[in-house]
């Protein structure tokens, strides 16, 4: 018997009426993983178009590859780097004991296939505790509310595994993605109706709730005892002088072999992620275009300001563009079309709002050395506002020609 | 005559509560929930501003002039206020301080005034008392919800009673610091209002518009 009329014999259990009605949208997750949804739009407007949400979400994810390789690899590297110059006593828990007993293999921080299997061991856990656990809010609202359990969240879980440090604690991961899924987006209605971004929601919730394990200099590298400070708070401290005395270039930064976030750090990574996207025509490039003037303009503004106590004035933009979250914010999370602006012309203010925010915060507010996170949630917020400008100035331009 | 006291001052305790069914006063509620004995007293004082603010201006109902009747309720309220702010200086200084403006502030409560204004004009100086400790209790009961909720996570103590020993001090809890800053009281505040209406559910307000869905036609 084929898949299909499996499928076909037990769906009447779950249709309206039949025994199983209420787990219906189990039935419907477990079929969607195997063939396309049969139903179609039946009021009107119609419009037919080869994407569907499914493809959207899917095609996401698939541009997240180059960071999620990228992230493992790095994410091994400074792990093996700081093993290399602490040596021995920093040689604990489960992940080393593995390689050892795997003949030592994974800790060579020559070696970026050793680098991306050590990485690998930080990764798993975390991405497998948010998909279960994320999952399981899904399931449970979407059996609730009678709505559909949706490939979104392959999204949201992906995008928030990327953004955390490698050495979060794995129930922070958990109460992460349980905040980001529950009061980022199901509160809201669901998939398509969060006004924010509910992956930068959840990391929101850690930041501020444990600031000790989600910022500083101790958390980007999973090596107990190591402290590896990220490029942006190197620059905060000392000044753009200081990164050339750490060794940190432009074409490293660009490459990503930085302390950061797992997923975050290499530039190139996030920039193949985003072709994908503007090729697919997934990612809008107005909300590009406006957060890369923003961040250039403003950028530049300060560097002509200049200041004599605040060295991040210095930075220029094409540095900003590189270190921090910046690059992966921009390709993931400022296109993303739901909690972005709707009208082509907001979407130009959104992103430079987006783009003037993250370099106001990261210069000028001597709390946050980085502000991608926060811009962009910023940035959600004033979504709606900036397209209720936008459709009031049209429904004034065009009374005016009429009159 | 009995029943419809002891209605006065149960209902506002869920069925109609201030905080959760209302929404009023919110803003103490996100800046004194922080720790439970602050909560506490802050809830007291409401309760004990509301009420007498109730009765007196209940039992001066008939000589306030309509036009002026929101200056006079400010004088009784604020004077009931600047009694309870010289109370606790004299008496309690710490939660003071840590209180600070917001016991000035309760004579811009919405609850004070609200009260006021729906029932203490309109109703005799017993009964008036009566809603205003009902009230004020119901805004204490969400007070302490918040608070309870605010400082065993945010701080692993009740009451400054340590239940959970945090990391710094030794033990195994890592505090919440979210559920230290005001913002954090917005999403309680929101989830206890969640679980109100899923427990009543004739509180849900009546949606202004509704999704059209494919079936629909």
């Amino acid at each position: 018997m084929s898949l299909r009329q499996i499928f076909d014999r037990i769906e009447p259990q779950f249709q309206k009426g039949g025994k199983l009605e209420k787990y219906f949208t189990l039935y419907e997750m477990v079929e969607s993983v195997f063939y396309t949804q049969k139903s179609v739009t039946t009021v009107a407007p119609h419009a037919r178009t080869f994407t569907d949400m499914k493809r959207i979400m899917s095609y996401v994810v698939i541009a997240t590859i180059p960071c999620i390789l990228f992230g493992l690899y790095n994410t091994g590297l400074q792990a093996n780097m700081a093993l290399a110059s602490l040596g021995e006593p920093a040689m604990t828990g489960w992940r080393i004991g593995l390689m050892q007993a795997l003949g030592g293999f994974g800790l060579n921080p020559a070696n970026p296939l050793a680098c991306m299997f050590h990485g690998l061991l930080w990764f798993l856990p975390i991405y497998i505790v948010t998909l279960i656990v994320g999952g399981i809010w899904e399931v449970i609202f979407a059996l609730v509310r009678g709505h559909e359990v949706n490939e979104g969240f392959l999204v949201t879980s992906m995008l928030f595994v990327l953004i955390l440090p490698a050495s979060t604690p794995l129930w922070q991961v958990a109460l992460g993605i349980s905040f980001g899924v529950v009061i980022g987006k199901e509160v809201f209605g669901g998939t398509g109706k969060n006004f924010l971004n509910p992956a930068l929601v959840g990391r929101a919730f850690l930041y501020f709730a444990y600031p000790a394990q989600l910022s500083g200099d101790s958390v980007w590298t999973p090596v107990d005892g190591f402290s590896g400070a990220t490029a942006l708070s190197i620059t905060s401290t000392d000044g753009m002088t200081a990164l050339a005395s750490h060794g940190i270039t432009w074409w490293q930064a660009f490459w990503g072999t930085i302390q950061g976030s797992m997923g975050e750090t290499s530039a190139l990574a996030c920039m193949i992620g985003l072709a994908f996207l503007l090729v697919t025509k997934i990612a809008n490039w107005r909300l590009v275009v406006g957060c890369l003037a923003g961040m250039i303009g403003f950028s530049l503004l300060l560097n002509v300001i200049g200041s004599s106590t605040n060295p991040m004035f210095a930075m220029p933009w094409y540095w900003h563009f590189v270190l921090g979250g910046y690059a992966f914010g921009l390709a993931f999370m400022v296109t993303e079309p739901v909690s972005a602006s709707h009208t082509n012309a907001g979407r130009y203010w959104y992103g430079g709002l987006i783009g003037f925010m993250v370099v106001m915060i990261r210069v000028i507010n001597p709390a946050f050395p980085e502000g991608m996170m926060l811009a962009i949630l910023f940035g959600n917020i004033f979504a709606p506002l900036i397209d209720w400008f936008v459709v009031r100035a049209n429904i004034a331009r065009r009374a005016k020609r009429n009159a | 005559m009995a029943e419809t006291r002891r209605s006065y001052l149960v209902d506002p305790l869920v069925d109609n509560n201030p905080i959760t069914l209302q929404v009023l006063g919110i803003c103490s509620a996100l800046a004194v929930t922080s720790s439970l004995k602050v909560a506490f007293v802050m809830a007291l004082a409401v309760t004990l501003v509301t009420a007498f603010s109730s009765m007196f201006i209940s039992m001066l109902r008939n000589q306030i002039p309509s036009s002026i009747r929101i200056i006079v309720q400010m004088v009784i309220i604020a004077s009931l206020v600047i009694v309870v702010d010289q109370f606790l200086k004299a008496f309690l200084f710490d939660i003071s301080k840590t209180l600070s403006v917001f016991v000035g502030l309760i004579i811009t409560n919405c609850i004070v005034m609200g009260r006021a204004e729906a029932f203490a004009m309109k109703n005799p100086p017993i009964d008036s008392f009566v809603d205003g400790i009902g009230n004020g209790m119901g805004y204490g009961l969400i007070l302490m919800m918040v608070g309870v909720v605010r400082e065993l996570f945010g701080s692993g103590s009740l009451f400054g009673i340590t239940i959970f020993q945090t990391v710094n001090n030794g033990g195994w809890y890592v505090p919440n610091g979210l559920l230290l800053l005001p913002p954090s009281a917005f999403f309680i505040i929101g989830l206890f209002i969640w679980a109100f209406r899923t427990w009543k559910p004739e509180q849900v307000e009546e949606r202004d518009f509704k999704i059209q869905t494919a079936e629909a036609h």
